[in-house]
Formats: C-alpha cells, sequence, structure tokens
C-alpha cells in the first residue's frame, strides 16, 4: 500500500473523535464549543482529501498544467467555513447570556440551579 | 483604550495595507485565489484589529451601528438583485450571461457583483459580532 | 495537528484553549495547502485562526477563562461512546478510495466539467470562484443568508443592549 493511502482519513477519524470526546465529557460551554470547531475542522479535512486528485495542482485554469485536483469539495467548504465562523459567533453569544443570567458556564451548575431554582 | 505606543503606530500603519489587501482579494477573485468570502473576513479584521487597539467607542464612531447594520442588508440584497435582474432580462434567477450582451462578459460583471455582495455581508456580519461581543461590559448582570 | 487537539482535550485554563485553537486552525489550512485547496486554505487562515480566536477571548473576558474538573465517572461513558464510534468510523474508512486516487467516484461526475467546460462558459481561470458563484449560486445566496441570519441573531441575543446599557447606568446613578 502505498504511504498516505488511507492515512488521512485515519488522521480525520482521529480529530474527529476527540472533538466528539470535548463535547460530551466536557462541561464547560466554551470547551463544548471549541470541541465542535475541531469536530468541523475534521470534516473540512475530510472533504478536501477526497478533493485531492495525485499529481493535480490547484484548480485555478493555467495554460500547460493538464490535471487539477476537484473543485468541488473546496467550493462547499469554503461556504462551510466561514458559516461554521458564524454558528460559533451565535454559539458563544449565547454562553455569554447563559453566563449572565446563571453566573456560570458549567453544566453541571446550570442544571444544579434549575432543580433548586 | 489602550496607552500601548508601539501597539498604536504599528497598527494605524499596518490598517491601511489590510484594508487595501482586502479590497485586493475581493477584485482578484476571479483570477488567484480569493472571493467575497475572504475579502470580506479580512476587511472585517482590519475594522476589529482598530476596535481592538482603540476601543470600541471608537470605531462604533468611525462605523456606526447603524451603518454595519444596513450594510450586512445591502450585500445581501445586492446578491438577490443581480438574480432578479436575470430574470428581468429574459433569463433565468441568478443567470448572469443575459447580464451583458456578450454571455462571458456577463457572467463576469455577475461574479464580480455577487462576490461584492458576499464581501459586503460577510465584513458587516463579522464586524457587528465583534461590537456585539466587545461592546459587552464583563460581569454586568441582565436584570430578568 | 493531533497534538494540537488532544492538548486541546486536556487542557483546562480556557484562555489557552483558544489560542491552541486558532494554532490548530492553521496547522490546518496548511494541510489544506498541502492538498492544493489554496482559496479553502485561506479562508481558514483568516476565520479559523483570526476571527474565532478574537471571538472566543471576547466571550472569555465577558465570563471566565477556568474550568471546572469534570468528574471520572462521566467521563468513562464518553469515552466508550467515541471508542466505540471511532471503531466504526474506521472500519467504515476502508471501503474509501485511496489519498489522491483519480478514478475516485467523486471525479467523474460533475468535477470533469467544471474543469473542462468553465473556461468557456464563464472565463475566469479560478474555478473555485466560478463555480461557488455561478453553477452553485443557489447554496452561495443560501450561504450568505446563513451569515445575515447568524449575525441578527447575535444583535438579539447579546448586542441591543449598547444603547440600553447606557441609560441604565444613567438611572442607577439618578437613583
Amino acid at each position: 500500500m502505498p504511504f498516505p493511502g488511507l492515512f488521512n482519513y485515519w488522521i480525520v477519524v482521529i480529530l474527529m473523535m476527540i472533538g466528539l470526546y470535548i463535547v460530551i465529557a466536557h462541561g464547560n460551554l466554551v470547551k463544548k464549543i471549541i470541541g465542535i470547531n475541531v469536530f468541523q475542522v475534521s470534516v473540512f479535512l475530510l472533504y478536501i482529501t477526497i478533493g485531492k486528485v495525485a499529481g493535480g495542482s490547484a484548480p485555478i485554469l493555467d495554460q500547460g498544467i493538464e490535471v487539477y485536483s476537484n473543485p468541488l469539495p473546496h467550493v462547499l467548504i469554503l461556504t462551510a467555513i466561514v458559516v461554521s465562523v458564524a454558528t460559533t459567533a451565535l454559539g458563544l453569544a449565547l454562553v455569554v447570556r447563559i453566563r449572565n443570567a446563571f453566573q456560570t458556564i458549567e453544566e453541571d451548575e446550570i442544571d444544579q440551579q434549575e432543580k433548586t431554582g | 483604550m489602550l496607552k500601548k505606543t508601539i501597539l498604536r503606530v504599528v497598527s494605524k500603519f499596518l490598517i491601511p495595507f489590510v484594508l487595501i489587501f482586502g479590497l485586493y482579494v475581493q477584485w482578484h477573485g476571479d483570477f488567484g485565489p480569493g472571493g467575497g468570502f475572504q475579502a470580506g473576513v479580512i476587511f472585517a479584521a482590519a475594522f476589529i484589529l482598530y476596535g481592538l487597539i482603540f476601543g470600541t467607542a471608537l470605531l462604533r464612531r468611525v462605523l456606526p451601528s447603524k451603518v454595519t447594520r444596513s450594510f450586512l442588508v445591502i450585500g445581501v440584497l445586492l446578491y438577490s438583485g443581480v438574480g432578479v435582474f436575470g430574470i428581468i432580462f429574459g433569463g433565468e434567477f441568478l443567470d448572469y450571461s443575459v447580464l451583458a450582451r456578450d454571455p462571458l462578459k456577463g457572467q463576469h460583471l455577475g461574479i464580480l457583483l455577487i462576490e461584492l455582495g458576499v464581501g459586503i455581508t460577510v465584513a458587516a456580519s463579522m464586524i457587528t459580532i465583534f461590537c456585539a461581543f466587545a461592546g459587552r461590559s464583563p460581569n454586568r448582570l441582565d436584570e430578568f | 495537528m493531533v497534538v494540537t487537539a488532544l492538548m486541546l482535550s486536556r487542557i483546562r485554563d480556557l484562555f489557552a484553549a483558544a489560542i491552541l485553537c486558532g494554532i490548530y486552525s492553521l496547522l490546518g489550512a496548511t494541510a489544506y495547502v498541502v492538498m492544493d485547496a489554496v482559496d479553502v486554505a485561506f479562508t481558514e487562515a483568516a476565520v479559523g485562526a483570526g476571527l474565532s480566536t478574537v471571538l472566543m477571548l471576547g466571550t472569555l473576558a465577558l465570563t471566565t477563562d477556568k474550568e471546572i474538573i469534570t468528574p471520572r465517572e462521566k467521563r468513562l461513558p464518553a469515552i466508550l461512546i467515541v471508542l466505540f464510534t471511532g471503531g466504526v468510523l474506521f472500519y467504515g474508512t476502508s471501503d474509501m478510495p485511496h489519498y489522491g486516487d483519480p478514478v475516485a467516484p467523486v471525479h467523474n461526475y460533475v468535477a470533469p466539467r467544471y474543469i473542462l467546460k468553465s473556461d468557456n462558459e464563464i472565463g475566469i481561470p479560478n474555478v473555485v470562484t466560478s463555480v461557488l458563484a455561478s453553477y452553485r449560486g443557489y447554496d452561495t445566496l443560501g450561504e450568505v443568508f446563513v451569515i445575515l441570519t447568524a449575525a441578527v441573531g447575535v444583535i438579539s441575543i447579546i448586542g441591543r443592549r449598547e444603547g440600553k446599557a447606557k441609560t441604565n447606568k444613567i438611572n442607577r446613578m439618578s437613583g
């Protein structure tokens, strides 16, 4: 098997699982958003990996270049990145509001306050 | 406002170049890497740098929230307006070939315009989001 | 990148985590350049490494930058779920086409058409731009609306007090 082979996908899976772990296991809301970011970047990486063609160059047309990488995944991810920052901003805004209302950004403490209050 | 002289001088020096680079990325998106999304972010980054160094109050004097909010909508309207123009000139929604006599020129014009729309919206929304975060004073509580 | 991500999951200081997040994005951008996605790398470097970090730091300034440690008994199920999902995904990768394989299904559908014909149909060299703006103009329009909506959402969640905060302060001073 040639070296890169499936290696990129393994990296993607590992990153994805780290992101998932952060989202599940951490109670801190900002940390959860960071976890979502890690997850998102791994998905971007997956798409870009799929788009790569061996020996191809960046998809900007020019004379003398025959093989280009696939532009379609690039387009999808380009927009996805900008949307991801927008959603991150929205999530962080919610965190700020939660902190204002509950004095904390830890999930457990919020739960407790909900029960007692 | 920060009292760091070096930061202030260097950022004053940098911001025009960042703005020019943003414009370059905006208009050269069809020849090299770049386009509305990137240009908008870079353009916004220049203003955000200004806001970080000189404080949001001054940033708001340069760009009142009314201006950013209207630009937010202007970008989207420009984009969909180009689409509607396509219909008016006898094509389909977002069909740029009919915008000029030569379909290629029309495509080029359409892409430039909608990239401009994208850039305006992205820049305005990033600045708005930044100001929303930076404009709040820390640890202030809402009265519910 | 894996090391940075692991550090991200371990670190307790949220300030350091935000900076690490920026580093992680930057490494991602480098990986995109290696895989010929210059446009994407450009965006990721500007957005992920720049803006998200600023926003995270802004949030931390408004909240707190210390995280309490999650109890161990809560972490075990998380690890189990993650290992299971990861295992399934690893099994799934064995069916994926190899890296850079030119006959992979993705490269045989609409992509060749974009590359071969866009020069005649659109007439601009950057295929990514022509696909983004022309062939998939609807998608991009949708994305722009998403961004608009997010900005409006942020304004309505935390931004609208800019004016009111001042009046509150004045009321408090006078009262």
